[in-house]
């Protein structure tokens, strides 16, 4: 229904051009993207240890920090944006692992693949609802983790705005590990030595949007900047995957 | 205009045999270059008025963090041209030229902690250039461990080729992140478009070794590719003749 009128007006617009209105027009309906993002939705709701997982194990992590480095609440605080970034990033990055290995397994995959289209819609649409069903709450919970490693109420509006950009780049540029790994039996390990120095500027800028904050600065660049990362992730990261996916067909 | 030779150098038997040929004039020159650079540089290039002797590791530091970032874009153009023109070959020397690379951005690592000792007072700083080194070490490490992670060669081939590509888009922005993150050391030395900061007297040393480092570097490039040829071609005809292997060998 949506992609339907997304073409409509698309087309309508591209009236003078008559070609172009056409290519416009098929570009927009993008070949099955709305039914699978409804379906990968679907399933995730329905699969509820997928979403609460991460989140507990974000958490249960960031609880343990505490314990391991003390509680003197001027440290906790200087140290908690990287702490909560650096929790996001693992949550993000282990839930990542199953993004292509069910599909995998009952070979769905294969068929998605064999469809004369491109992959990459596909790939965007299992990624979104990732992002969705992860960083989104994993953003929206930031604020809480924050009062309690004593954030400085400042940094938790960028905390947030950071997270939400930056955890739809990292589960862009994860979805590429998780498609190069998808046929290995026990991927967990490789898929974080190979994806992790790959996170890493989305990690710099994160923590320093919220860093900025907290100084007193405007953080409006740090944020301009993962927004570029994530232009760019959105535009390549799923060529990558759609390409490793077809290697691991191969296997 | 004739293609045969770019589909000639596909073949790993014409490149086994060509190579032969290279390998005594390659090994000459490149150790020819480096004892006289490492002669030159540490016994006869003037003595630094600030560092004293201590600058003298810059003739084996620079060279290796040359060749551990050109390291890096000839595993990947080569993995590319495996990929694009389904080259058995270039697979070749992209896998070996993983290990390689990884020795050397260790030696680059390692030289500079030597370094840093007496200079900064520190083995390790979390430094721009250091970090962005280290992260380079890491993307190795991922190349080589997943290619190593699949039981069928030709997909392990494809997914490190691909990984690292996706590494080569992000080389750029890792380091200009991690510039903007910290910086501490000194800005390049050595520059194409302007005057260097050196003395000649260092200068002609320091150039000697680069180049002796290029010439060691494709020499062991090619040693290791010859010997992964022969592995990877155990079977055929011709590397049989080769060993005079009469009964079908096994490795």
């Amino acid at each position: 229904m949506g992609s339907e009128a997304v073409e409509v007006s698309l087309s309508k617009k591209a009236q003078p051009g008559k070609a172009r209105g056409v290519a416009l027009a098929a570009y927009a309906r993008v070949p099955g993207f709305y039914t699978l993002f409804r379906t990968e939705l679907v399933l995730a709701a329905r699969r509820r240890s997928d979403i609460v997982n991460p989140l507990l194990f974000f958490v249960t992590v960031l609880a343990m920090m505490p314990l391991g480095i003390g509680p003197e609440p001027e440290m906790l605080s200087r140290m908690a944006p990287g702490l909560i970034w650096v929790m996001a990033l693992l949550a993000t990055l282990l839930s990542q692992e199953s993004l292509f290995r069910g599909d995998y397994e009952d070979g769905s995959l294969e068929q998605l693949a064999l469809q004369p289209q491109p992959l990459y819609f596909p790939v965007l649409a299992k990624v979104l609802v990732h992002w969705l069903v992860t960083g989104v709450p994993l953003a929206l919970l930031s604020p809480l983790l924050g009062m309690m490693l004593n954030l400085g109420a400042e940094g938790y509006w960028p905390l947030f705005v950071s997270l939400v950009l930056g955890t739809a780049s990292l589960s862009l540029i994860g979805a590429v590990g998780a498609a190069l790994t998808v046929a290995l039996r026990r991927p967990g390990l490789l898929l974080a030595l190979i994806i992790m120095p790959l996170y890493v500027p989305v990690l710099i800028f994160g923590t320093g949007t919220v860093q900025a904050a907290l100084d007193g600065y405007s953080f409006g660049p740090q944020l301009a900047v993962l927004g570029a990362i994530l232009a760019v992730a959105a535009a390549l990261a799923p060529l990558a995957s759609a390409g490793a996916i077809r290697i691991s067909l191969e296997n | 205009m004739s293609w045969q030779w770019f589909h000639r150098l596909g073949s790993p038997r014409w490149f086994y045999q060509k190579s032969s040929a290279w390998l005594p004039w390659l090994g000459g020159a490149a150790l020819s270059l480096l004892s006289v650079g490492v002669v030159w540089g540490l016994g006869f290039a003037p003595e630094d008025f600030k560092q004293g002797n201590s600058y003298r590791i810059i003739y084996i530091h620079v060279p290796a963090a040359f060749l551990a970032l050109a390291g890096y874009y000839i595993m990947a153009i080569s993995g590319a041209i495996g990929l694009i023109w389904k080259m058995k070959l270039s697979f070749v020397v992209m896998r070996a030229a993983a290990p390689i690379g990884a020795a050397l951005t260790f030696i680059a690592l390692f030289t500079g902690a030597v370094w840093g000792k007496p200079t900064w007072g520190t083995y390790w700083v979390w430094d721009a250039r250091i970090t962005s080194m280290l992260i380079l070490f890491f993307l190795y490490l991922g190349v080589m461990a997943l290619s190593g992670a699949f039981s069928r060669e030709q997909s392990g081939d494809k997914a490190s080729a691909l990984l690292a590509l996706v590494g080569t888009v992000n080389i750029p922005i890792i380091y200009k992140s991690v510039d903007w993150w910290f910086t501490l050391h000194q800005p390049a030395t050595l520059k194409l478009t302007e005057a260097s900061t050196i003395d000649p007297s260092m200068f002609y040393p320091l150039i000697t070794m680069i180049a002796g480092f290029y010439l060691f570097y494709a020499w062991v490039l090619t040693l290791h590719t010859r010997t992964m040829i022969l592995q990877r071609e155990g079977r055929t005809q011709w590397v049989r003749e080769l060993v005079g292997a009469s009964a079908p060998a096994k490795a």
